[in-house]
């Protein structure tokens, strides 16, 4: 599966566009690393705890992304973007699409 | 006596806000300088969308490179007073910056670990990932930066071209 944020793939065209696909994941940091970072906030810096789990969701939310990409017999999908919303106090919401194409 | 002692209690993240944070600051710009001026200073950046493409048609790969970083206590009390009375923010200009910086970094750097000639169509995205209130409020920002990374055509001359 060929996944970019460019518009095309160079030296290939698309044959058919199949629409938009999506995936995402909502992601509560945990309470262990909520105490690291409550102590990291004194003397700031960065919270390594949640850039793993921001990472992880992001990969979690591109496989859903693959997943429903395949289903729909794509290879490639196109214009990829992702987006980040905090939901509710403490959790984030993780969202990637892009449209999914055939290319030859 | 217990009153001093209050005092103290309630100065000390202050201090070690300030003392720490400078430091730990400092210490990441210096890193950022170094790392920037180094292996993956090579690889450049673009934002645009329809980049000059070697011929035969390069593969590429999608690349990410995130960071959280947290203000520190001092900054954020400095931060609270400005909101008083509004204006220049300079405490969360460094913070955002430091973020940004070291998210672009880190994807540089596995673009470069991918051999790649240039990274195309670069996002950066900001996000705030949790809201509070007053003294309980997390002042910490994510970044996310992501790109298409451009890796050399298997079998031509175009990498010897640009080393």
């Amino acid at each position: 599966m060929i996944k970019t944020t460019l518009e095309y793939v160079p030296g290939m065209t698309v044959v058919r566009h199949l629409g938009i696909v999506q995936g995402s994941t909502v992601r509560a940091k945990h309470i262990g690393r909520d105490i690291m970072a409550g102590l990291k906030n004194i003397v700031g810096g960065e919270l390594g705890g949640y850039t793993e789990l921001l990472s992880q969701a992001r990969d979690e939310a591109l496989s859903r992304m693959e997943m429903q990409a395949d289903a729909m017999g794509a290879n490639a999908v196109l214009n990829v973007r992702f987006s980040t919303s905090s939901v509710a106090q403490g959790a984030a919401e993780i969202l990637v699409y892009g449209t999914a194409v055939n290319v030859e | 006596m217990s009153i001093l002692w209050t005092i103290l209690i309630l100065l000390s993240p202050l201090v070690v806000g300030y003392g720490v944070g400078r430091f730990l600051e400092g210490r990441h710009f210096d890193s950022l300088q170094e790392r920037e001026s180094g292996f993956g200073q090579r690889v450049p950046l673009l934002n645009i969308k329809r980049p000059p493409m070697a011929e035969p048609p390069p593969p590429t790969e999608l690349v990410l490179g995130s960071v959280v970083i947290s203000v520190d206590y001092f900054k954020r009390f400095l931060a609270a007073l400005r909101l008083l009375v509004g204006g220049h923010l300079g405490s969360y200009e460094s913070l955002v910056e430091r973020a940004r910086r070291e998210a672009l970094l880190r994807m540089r750097e596995k673009a470069a670990a991918l051999g790649a000639t240039m990274v195309v169509n670069v996002r950066l995205e900001t996000a705030s990932i949790s809201k509070g209130i007053g003294q309980n409020a997390v002042g910490s920002v994510e970044v996310l930066a992501y790109g298409t990374a451009v890796l050399p055509a298997p079998s031509s001359a175009f990498n010897a071209e640009t080393t």
